[in-house]
């Protein structure tokens, strides 16, 4: 078993580790980074607990390589607040209450902070459709899309 | 004595009767005096049960008080998820 | 509503939950989220079959293998040791003599790496023989079935069975002469209903971390719902003393019912001690369907009776509910609660609790409840159109209310069913206009709601801050609940509380967090450990006064003299009182211990709008409204959120969910692809409305509002769908062939 060695930027930090070339991108995240915010619910990509950025496109990392990383950048939840300012949509998930037991929330604010990136101003459904591949079993995802819609309207400006 | 109902079930138990009249002044004492007199409860009271007071529902209680106009019903352990 | 109710300051709003940013930024240690030096990898070897017996496990090949550290089988486990009342768990967790169903543990092994730890899987050699095996409840039912117990003897006919079965037990409830009822009638509608098994689907699969030094003492960190019922499971099935064993509940990434009881906790605490290094078992997806969880499947008939006036003369249930290969079926709480919702005479409830070559069962959300309201609520549902009754209206005519004489004995206390009618029927949701193929569906629902024991430790910290520990894990928010409640009676500042789940070392013990007892009891706790806490700061305000105890009060978080006779002293404040703790005679704290009683009923009404495209059988639910009774509402968008949860798994339950199991007996989607939990873009916003009727076995009238929301759904989609598709529906999950093939059956077609 020859591991692999990486070079890679995760959340700005030029990073190196040495993976097997089997081993999820997600699994070398939590067990060689130590970045736990990621969650494996499925392993499968069905779930999207494990949703990171990788060059500023929207992947479950549990679809993904370690050694895919190479040269790429990644940035996660972890790298999503800005040191003790939290992003809009962190913040707008507190208020209104837009998590439960919080083990799918890493995911949702990643897949939502990729939506806004595109498109600023989404249309309930178009939360919807584009949250699909983010699985809640807590909240019945209502409180979810508020709280995108409203960290929306905030970063538009329209507050 | 108080009135003690249980679940059909258990009648099997209790030569057909849904109604049991029990000396008890407290739900150790009516647990006790269950399998006392009707031996064939043993198993279900031993496997845990409920008893429902005046329309509350205690688990193992054993020094909630009963009084003699007190309805009182076995039930079986109630658990949630 | 009502006139005696206490003015809240803080219950009742909604402050930010202290653990937000945590979760938020990803820095939250769930249940896979811990490592430890040495750690090794401990993976479980399951059964591809679904029942066989086990001839021989050889080992010794996986055990060679460089890395690996230990291999366990059943032998590692003591049987004759465990309780009677444990010997089911012990089977499930590590297979004994026999596989018992497609998914069942075998064997396990810990490793230096996961690599190592699949290869060393795959050199265990387990010589099966394959036995056959039954998966449906009515089939399992049957004189021919495969026996899947050897010592199953039907437990509540007389004369008990001699010969073994697959029927643990028949229960009855009820009161009354349902025939006599039923010969009253004006007209009597009967029906078969089948629903299929559900998982609560939890997106946290199991995990732990668990060291057992060689001293014998061991540490478990894991997500449960219940780490003190961690403890005292583990130390038994393992053979160690409790106050060896700490255990330190992770955040938990839902549960539902699920994580209420033990899987791979007392496997990794057993390799643990094998290999003398810390050991991390996480379960997979595939290993979360196959052998966690799930709910009965079940098969059921209803029959009502009413006068044409709509009230109700009889009301009868048959439920069959498999419970998997121990026959743990809910299948007793869903008879006692299946016609819960109603004022009857005569009514009567048989419940065959089954075993099948299934996982074993696990409690899910008001565990038996939804099936049996979907049943009971879908003959209402049809008494109402064959008698031109509105639906809400007929409800209403039959609703218990306080004083009613349950379906399963005891008198109601003050519960607010007819409210939550009342709700909807105002609801502008009950009037809004359907379009064409679309269906409006109502049905409520009840649930019991627990208690039990409960601890809790309330501190007084020297800057006058509070912190509390609990021994009940946080699923859903619920400390922000607790602060909340510690706010109110001690009159402070809700940031000034801060609420942990303390380990089972530093906490007496609590029962699992499940029966929606959380908010309820600890919070019953909590309002009396604030009690106790006040009284030790009014000794000391009096103390410093020198004046009697009983002179002083507590008021808007100051203690007070009591009057003018008190003597003319300045209020001190909790802040002030805690920063002369040490001189005024050391630290102050409250404390409450209870096994407590009290948990107020609880009920719900749901109205629901369905689409149903004719040509694919395809469903598409377009508004949902829930009304639910939470006696009073503590954080109100944490109670909307259990509303809106629970609606939203029943709506899985009623259109999607479903346990497939081949010819071959094993489970053929254990995934999230094809067993496949409602998305984003299935669901319409879920509208609710929070009814308070309050309890009054607590001191703020809170009831638990956890599992309601489940009990409902199933019915009142059920009803919709019928409604939008001119047929009645007796089948679940409603999934497009179904439907399709209603359709096509119709008469009217």
């Amino acid at each position: 078993m020859t591991q692999t060695h990486v070079s890679t930027i995760v959340n700005g930090d030029a990073v190196e580790f040495l993976c097997e070339t089997d081993e999820t991108l997600l699994d070398v995240l939590r067990d060689r980074l130590t970045l736990t915010g990621s969650k494996e619910g499925c392993g499968s990509g069905d779930c999207g607990a494990c949703s990171i950025l990788l060059d500023n496109r929207l992947v479950c990392s549990c679809l993904v390589l370690g050694v895919e990383a190479q040269d790429r950048e990644i940035e996660t939840i972890e790298g999503m607040a800005s040191g003790d300012e939290l992003h809009p949509l962190q913040r707008k998930f507190i208020e209104h209450a837009a998590l439960q037991c919080g083990i799918c929330t890493p995911g949702f604010l990643i897949a939502a902070k990729a939506l806004l990136a595109q498109n600023p101003d989404p249309t309930e459904t178009e939360v919807r459709y584009w949250l699909a591949g983010n699985l809640c079993r807590c909240t019945g995802y209502d409180k979810i899309i508020t709280a995108v819609i409203d960290a929306a309207a905030e970063m538009r400006g329209n507050v | 004595m108080v009135q003690v109902m249980l679940w059909g079930s258990l009648t099997s138990f209790t030569e057909g009767r849904t109604a049991l009249e029990i000396e008890a002044a407290n739900i150790k004492e009516l647990l006790e005096r269950l399998e006392e007199h009707y031996p064939g409860l043993k198993p279900t009271l031993e496997k845990g049960v409920s008893v429902s007071i005046d329309g509350m529902i205690y688990n193992d209680a054993w020094f909630q008080p009963i009084n003699p106009d007190s309805e009182v019903y076995l039930l079986p352990r109630l658990e949630g998820g | 509503m009502g006139t005696h109710e206490p003015a809240f300051d803080v219950v009742g709003t909604r402050p930010l939950r202290p653990d937000g940013v945590e979760k938020v930024t990803g820095s939250a240690k769930f249940g896979a989220d811990l490592t430890a030096p040495g750690m090794l990898v401990g993976k479980i070897l399951r059964s591809s079959h679904a029942h066989a017996r086990i001839r021989s496990i050889d080992t010794s090949k996986a055990e060679a293998l460089p890395g690996v550290k230990a291999v366990i089988t059943c032998k590692n486990f003591d049987k004759a040791k465990i309780s009677p009342a444990k010997q089911n768990i012990l089977c499930n967790i590590m297979a004994q003599e026999k596989a018992l169903y497609d998914g069942h543990a075998v064997a396990a092994v810990a490793a230096i790496s996961n690599q190592i730890a699949r290869k060393a899987l795959r050199l265990i050699e387990v010589d099966y023989e394959v036995l056959a095996h039954v998966t449906d409840v009515e089939e399992a039912m049957r004189p021919s079935a495969p026996v899947i117990q050897d010592d199953m003897f039907t437990v509540g006919v007389t004369p008990q069975p001699t010969q073994a079965s697959n029927i643990a037990k028949r229960s009855e409830f009820g009161h009354g002469d349902v025939e006599k009822g039923f010969s009253q009638a004006d007209v009597i509608i009967e029906r078969q209903f089948k629903t299929a098994a559900t998982h609560q689907g939890y997106i946290e699969p199991h995990a732990c971390l668990a060291n057992v030094t060689q001293d014998g003492q061991g540490e478990l960190w894991c997500c449960t719902q219940g780490h003190f019922m961690v403890r005292e499971v583990c130390a038994e099935l393992i053979g160690m003393d409790i106050s060896k064993l700490r255990v330190t509940a992770s955040e938990i990434g839902g549960g539902f019912g699920g994580k209420t009881t033990v899987f791979i906790e007392p496997v990794a605490l057993v390799l643990s001690r094998e290999a003398g290094r810390p050991v991390k078992i996480v379960m997979s997806r595939d290993e979360v369907f196959r052998a966690s969880g799930p709910t009965s499947s079940t098969s059921m008939r209803v029959k009502i009776g009413a006068k044409n006036d709509g009230i109700f003369t009889a009301c009868e249930a048959e439920l069959k509910y498999q419970g998997g290969a121990f026959a743990d079926s809910p299948v007793q709480l869903g008879a006692m609660s299946a016609f819960a919702c109603y004022n009857l005479e005569n009514v009567k409830t048989v419940g065959y609790d089954v075993a099948t070559n299934r996982p074993k069962n696990v409690a899910y959300r008001a565990p038996g409840a939804p099936m049996a309201a979907y049943a009971v609520e879908s003959v209402v549902a049809e008494i109402a159109d064959r008698l031109g009754i509105d639906q809400l209206e007929l409800r209403l005519k039959n609703a218990a209310r306080e004083g009613t004489k349950s379906s399963y004995g005891p008198v109601f206390k003050r519960m607010g069913l007819v409210e939550t009618l009342q709700a909807a029927k105002v609801h502008d949701h009950y009037s809004a206009p359907l379009g064409p193929n679309q269906g409006r569906g109502v049905a409520s629902g009840f649930w019991f709601n627990f208690g039990g024991q409960t601890c809790v430790s309330l501190n007084i910290n020297v800057d006058g801050t509070i912190a509390i520990a609990v021994g009940t894990p946080d699923i859903g928010g619920s400390r922000a609940s607790m602060c909340l409640m510690a706010a109110e009676e001690l009159g402070i500042a809700y940031d000034n509380v801060r609420t942990i789940i303390a380990d089972t070392s530093s906490l007496g013990y609590n029962d699992v967090t499940d029966g929606s007892r959380a908010t309820f009891a600890s919070g019953l706790a909590i309002i009396n450990a604030a009690r106790d806490a006040k009284a030790k700061l009014c000794a000391r305000a009096a103390k410093t006064w020198d004046i009697p105890a009983e002179a002083v009060i507590w008021e808007n978080g100051c203690a007070k003299p009591a009057g003018a006779n008190a003597g003319n002293f300045a209020p001190l404040s909790l802040a002030e009182i805690a920063a002369n703790a040490e001189k005024t005679g050391g630290p102050i704290a409250g404390h409450f211990e209870v096994n407590a009683g009290g948990a107020g009923v609880s009920f719900a009404t749901h109205i629901v709008d369905a689409e149903v495209d004719r040509e694919t059988g395809f469903v598409k639910i377009l508004r949902y409204t829930v009304a639910q009774d939470a006696g009073k509402a503590v954080h109100p968008s944490y109670v909307e959120g259990q509303f809106q949860g629970g609606a939203v798994q029943g709506i899985g339950w009623a259109i999607n969910e479903e346990y497939i199991y081949g010819e071959d007996g094993k489970l053929q989607n254990p995934g999230f692809l094809d067993y496949r939990i409602p998305v984003a873009s299935d669901l319409p916003m879920i509208d609710t409305v929070i009814v308070e009727v309050p309890n009054p076995g607590h001191p703020y009238g809170v009831r638990g509002v956890g599992e309601t929301s489940i009990v409902p759904p199933l019915a009142a989609i059920s009803n919709a769908v019928s409604a939008a598709a001119g047929v009645r529906l007796t089948e679940l999950p409603m999934s497009p062939p179904r439907v399709l093939k209603a359709l096509e059956d119709s008469p009217d077609r």
